[in-house]
């Protein structure tokens, strides 16, 4: 739950969006009202037949007709109560659900769209326990809510109306001291409010502390650091204990409290009623209409117990939902359907005076020029931080240029849509993204409807062929998590040979061989070699080796192209790309 | 659950006194229908005024009574349960501290996490509730069928099938959504590790323009996830309105008996709404009884999860040697992981003299870091024997092969803190001068002393600096406690070629000239070393100078000349 209380405000502001999402569930929520009532009505309505029918049993004699009569419509009114209850639930569940699958297809639309910036500066897991967790307290607090609004609402006012029909007397006893438990359950949850939160608190600085302990528990011991932690977490466990033995305590006082004004009720129905009873001109009260009264003040009182009892649910529900919609209301990248599409490019790439920071006040790239000619090979080399792949996902517009122009073919990349840019480049990344599915589908990714022949054709290119065949089930084989697993090497291998299946124009290779040892390197490199020839290619690299046949090098520090050159230039020119080579040979 | 009831020690006490008050406050509310009934059976047939306030005062009181009972009993409770998961907590640290890394392989560090956090949480609940309902709920069941049979003993069947009845209506429909539940748990990983893999693979999903592809694909798990979501809830939601139904019918049978007493003259009128109390009594109670019990489920299964965790044993056991020289020898040594098939390492023999500086390198996944674990003794060998300085491993004191041996692995981790915290994580005491000496050999003093020395932050998980820096932070930190034997695993992959070689060239100059283990896939970090292990999938495959593995060793050559292409042609 969120440490922050929310204002009454903003709750109500997440509120209306969640029901937003309602309105596509109009049918549903209807029928659920629908059946909310009939059911209530009914349950509502028994205690009435059941007090007629005590009252037919006189100990002069009982009325056998009339108490069976009594029986078979209390049968049948508890048969429609039980029947509209469970549709209710059912429609209720249907809405909810619903909601809820359409709040996580959004989700999933807006991790589509969103800008890669976002993507890039948002912890992954934030945004998945958004998804999944928030998501699914806000369908469980729509059940709860939902259930408690219809039931209850229909009980309060039915109760009353039929408890006023009874005795108006007894009615006003009920009705007066009733909100009291209201009031009591408030007042005993804001002065819980926090304690919670200093528990809440404790419990969050240990659960930090045990995830790092535990989480680096062989860095700890390697360096014989146990004590040390050892103690900071008992520090802690020591503290939370106290104040959670407290939180727990005063948040289990809300129902006993609530039930005890209950009683009090019910002792007020009883005394009235039995004062009424033996009042002169008081014969209107029977014991059987007292026994309906005080089953009715039992129900009356029901909602107002079970709604002080989920009422922390409700409350998270809410803080959920408005870290949902907080995600949901992120603004997306410029929607580019009205742009005209690039068509097939040649491979001929400009960039022209191009600047670009991810803070505004810490500029990185500036005054940018860089001409590439069809199928020049590019590569890119400094330290980390220099830039380099800042280059890379300005070509590919993961980020926006913040000035200048970059063009493909001579049309500037921001006037035309993302999808036929992209269509043009095929990527290797260091992160070899293969998804759980077969080999087959992995290689096809981004050449939907290649035929089977083509596909084993682009892995023989890419000296995959062999190894996939030796693989479980060959092409079909499931990899990913819970599949076979694959080394670094193979794995690369497949996303080398789903580019060359897609055989673009430009190819963009970011650290592709980086997590890769040299040796294996080696033995890929002519499948990198098969994949890059006569393409416009740019090639990102830490290590030297992999980029000597470069048409030009660019040697990028802090952000701004240092040298450039080939390999022998550089190495002559004696400057920044000579010193990180030679220093492979230093001492 | 049995064996972490040790745990409970200390809160004995309150482990009875808690359910003993909770019954108390059962049976006070138990003796209302009964006061009820005598203010119409008595009071209101006797139109006697001063009797009806007589028991709707015993009303309030067992209503104040009841309150009383119920707060003692709530206060046992949470103090027992807190302490007993304050307990658990405790010791699970200890024993997580006390495991090797053998067993934190198998066991897993982030399942870990989560049995000290959640599942803990869980026994909490468990406990609580527990100690609050459980008594309560048989009491109340039980106690108003036993006061129902004593006001006519005839309708003890009643209330008996009718339980029976609501029983099995509640066991059978948590029977069935269990499982209808776990399907649903299923499909929600699968949309869990979808969002995942779109947010890993973001930018090959936008450079190959899958983005609807994906949400399409998602959608359709999404949907399934609704439909097993409606199905599970229709089922659980039989359980209430069929549980009404069944107490509705008992309740006519139940009055209808009744009927048959009071004409025979053998109950009175009042006698027959007490029964329907009782009957509306247990109804409440048992709905309440289901969710209690499915909180203690949750809480046993958590229970076992800690208690299998609590079960694992450290495999190690060590000596009271202390290592005064830094010589390593391993003989004949292979190891194989716990749940791994092949031996990750075999056949490795060597002898490390003091002060020499041993490389080892291979490709991914040869053993190279299985070897130097083995050093530490993070791991036993399965085979063949290590000496350190001409004696058995195992005969060394576990403080002492800490102190010793600095070891920096491949990940480099640091800690929420000062950089002087971190720095005096493995050498409690040093001064500030060693820390600063140790910077500096490990080329982090620039960097530092530009963010203002060694009272910098280090946010969590170091993420204030870069990987370079952060290796060096972690090489200075196993330099400072001044080691006989230093072991670099491939800790200096993010360091430029230059760095690289200045910390090589520095280390090799301090005082006590450390023996050196470097692991690398880099032949330029090895090449100056006294020896090399060249290592291809678990074996030896070469072991020399790199003059000598350049004309023996064809593993090596194809390594040093995949990274030094032109001094191949040249040679050519």
């Amino acid at each position: 739950m969120k440490n922050k209380k929310m204002s009454g405000k903003s709750s109500f502001r997440t509120l209306a969006k969640t029901l937003r999402y309602a309105k596509h569930r109009k049918v549903q929520i209807a029928f659920a009202a629908l059946f909310a009532i009939i059911s209530t009505a009914s349950t509502l309505y028994i205690p009435i037949l059941i007090g007629k029918a005590i009252d037919c049993i006189l100990e002069t004699g009982v009325d056998f007709s009339s108490l069976a009569d009594y029986f078979l419509q209390t049968a049948v009114f508890t048969g429609t109560a039980a029947l509209c209850q469970w549709l209710m639930n059912v429609f209720i569940n249907s809405a909810a659900y619903g909601i809820v699958e359409s709040i996580r297809k959004d989700a999933m639309h807006k991790i589509q769209h969103l800008p890669l910036s976002h993507i890039d500066t948002h912890p992954h897991g934030d945004i998945v326990s958004r998804v999944t967790a928030d998501v699914e307290q806000v369908c469980e607090g729509l059940v709860i809510g939902a259930l408690q609004f219809f039931t209850g609402a229909v009980t309060i006012v039915g109760t009353l109306l039929i408890m006023l029909t009874i005795n108006w007397i007894i009615t006003l006893a009920v009705v007066v001291i009733t909100p009291v438990s209201l009031v009591v359950a408030n007042v005993i949850a804001k002065k819980t409010y926090s304690m919670f939160s200093q528990s809440t608190r404790i419990r969050g600085e240990q659960t930090a502390l045990i995830d790092e302990a535990i989480g680096e528990q062989k860095t700890v011991q390697a360096l014989g650091t146990e004590e040390n932690f050892k103690e900071r977490f008992e520090t802690l466990n020591e503290d939370l204990r106290k104040s959670s033995q407290v939180a727990v305590f005063a948040s289990s006082l809300v129902n006993p409290a609530t039930r005890f004004v209950n009683s009090l009720v019910y002792a007020a129905v009883a005394l009235t009623g039995g004062l009424v009873a033996i009042s002169p001109g008081g014969s209107a009260i029977t014991a059987g209409i007292l026994s309906s009264l005080l089953a009715y003040a039992n129900q009356y009182t029901k909602p107002f117990n079970e709604i002080s009892g989920v009422i922390a649910e409700l409350q998270n529900a809410i803080a959920c939902a408005s870290r949902v919609f907080e995600f949901l209301e992120e603004k997306e990248e410029e929607s580019d359907s009205t742009l005209p599409e690039l068509g097939e490019s040649k491979g001929n790439i400009r960039f022209d005076n191009v600047s670009f920071s991810y803070e505004p006040e810490r500029p990185l790239i500036e005054n940018f020029f860089l001409d590439v000619k069809e199928g020049e090979h590019i590569a890119i080399v400094g330290p980390t931080g220099a830039g380099k792949s800042t280059l890379i996902n300005l070509l590919i517009r993961f980020y926006d240029v913040t000035g200048g122009a970059l063009c493909v073919d001579g049309s500037n990349i921001a006037e035309v849509t993302r999808k036929s840019l992209r269509s043009n480049y095929g990527m290797v990344l260091q992160d070899t993204w293969l998804r759980q599915g077969t080999v087959r589908d992995n290689i096809a990714l981004g050449s939907p409807g290649a035929s089977d022949k083509e596909i084993t054709e682009a892995a023989k290119k890419a000296r995959a062929d062999h190894f996939i065949r030796k693989l479980s089930a060959g092409y079909d084989t499931v990899i990913g998590p819970g599949g076979a697993t694959l080394s670094q090497g193979q794995a690369q291998l497949i996303c080398i040979a789903r580019v060359i299946l897609q055989n673009p124009k430009i190819l963009i290779l970011d650290e592709a061989t980086s997590s890769i040892d040299t040796r294996t390197e080696m033995k890929i490199s002519s499948a990198m070699d098969e994949m890059m020839a006569g393409k416009t290619s740019f090639i990102v690299a830490h290590r030297l080796s992999t980029i000597q046949n470069a048409d030009k090098i660019l040697v990028m520090n802090n952000g701004s192209i240092v040298e450039s050159g080939k390999h022998e230039e550089l190495l002559q020119k004696g400057g920044f790309y000579s010193e990180l080579y030679m220093s492979q040979f230093a001492i | 659950m049995k064996k972490l009831l040790k745990y409970m020690d200390g809160y004995k006490v309150q482990c009875v006194l808690g359910p003993i008050f909770k019954a108390l406050e059962a049976i006070f509310e138990l003796f209302i229908p009964l006061v009820v009934k005598n203010i119409i059976d008595v009071g209101i047939a006797n139109s006697d005024k001063p009797y009806i306030l007589k028991m709707v005062g015993l009303l309030v009181v067992l209503a104040v009574v009841g309150l009383s009972s119920t707060l003692v009993a709530q206060y046992f409770a949470a103090r027992a349960a807190c302490g007993f998961s304050a307990k658990l907590r405790s010791a699970l640290f200890s024993h997580t501290q006390s495991l090797s890394y053998s067993e934190l392989d198998t066991l897993g560090t982030s399942s870990l996490i989560t049995r000290m956090t959640s599942d803990v949480n869980q026994v909490q609940n468990g406990v609580n509730m527990f100690l609050r309902l459980f008594s309560r709920s048989p009491f109340i069941v039980f106690g108003a069928m036993i006061m129902a049979a004593r006001i006519d003993p005839k309708v003890t069947w009643i209330f008996a099938a009718t339980i029976i009845l609501l029983l099995i209506v509640v066991f059978s429909i948590m029977a069935i959504t269990v499982p209808l539940h776990k399907k649903v748990q299923k499909k929600l990983e699968k949309t869990v590790l979808l969002t995942r893999e779109n947010l890993a693979g973001v930018r090959v999903v936008r450079a190959l323009s899958r983005e609807n592809e994906e949400e399409a694909n998602y959608n359709s798990y999404n949907s399934a996830m609704t439909k097993a979501l409606n199905r599970a809830g229709k089922v659980s939601a039989i359980m209430n309105p069929l549980t009404y139904a069944i107490v509705n019918i008992g309740i006519i049978v139940l009055i209808w008996n009744g009927a048959l007493s009071v004409e025979a003259g053998l109950i009175s009128q009042g006698a027959v709404i007490a029964l329907y109390n009782y009957m509306s009594q247990i109804l409440i109670e048992l709905v309440k009884l289901a969710n209690l019990i499915v909180t203690v489920t949750k809480a046993l299964a958590s229970a076992s999860r800690i208690e299998n965790t609590l079960e694992e044993k450290n495999s190690l056991v060590y000596g009271n040697e202390e290592i005064k020289n830094g010589t390593v020898e391993f003989k004949n040594v292979s190891l194989k992981y716990k749940n791994g098939g092949e031996p990750a390492v075999s056949g490795i023999s060597f002898c490390a003299y003091k002060g020499e500086t041993i490389g080892i390198i291979g490709g991914t996944g040869s053993g190279k870091s299985t070897i130097v674990n083995m050093i530490s003794r993070f791991y036993d060998a399965s085979e063949g024997k290590i000496l350190l300085d001409g004696k058995d491993i195992k005969d060394f004191s576990k403080e002492s092969l800490r102190e010793k041996i600095g070891v920096v692995p491949q990940r480099s981790v640091l800690f929420r803190g000062t950089v002087a915290q971190n720095m005096r994580m493995g050498a409690h005491g040093v001064s500030d001068e060693d820390i600063l000496s140790g910077l500096k050999t490990a080329q982090a003093y620039d960097f530092i002393a530009e963010r203002g020395g060694l009272e910098a932050d280090v946010e969590g998980a170091g993420k204030n600096f870069s990987g370079g820096q952060k290796q060096r932070l972690c090489i200075a930190r196993a330099l400072i406690k001044k080691p006989e034997i230093l072991i670099l695993d491939d800790s200096t992959s993010a360091l430029d070629f230059a760095t690289d070689a200045n910390l090589r060239k520095a280390i090799r100059e301090l005082e006590n000239s450390p023996t050196l283990f470097i692991v690398s896939q880099r032949a330029a970090s090895v090449m100056y070393a006294d020896k090399i292990i060249v290592l291809d999938r678990g074996e030896p495959v070469g072991m020399g100078t790199h003059k000598e593995l350049l004309e023996n060793c064809e593993v090596y050559k194809e390594i040093y000349y995949s990274q030094f292409r032109k001094e191949k042609e040249a040679a050519i």
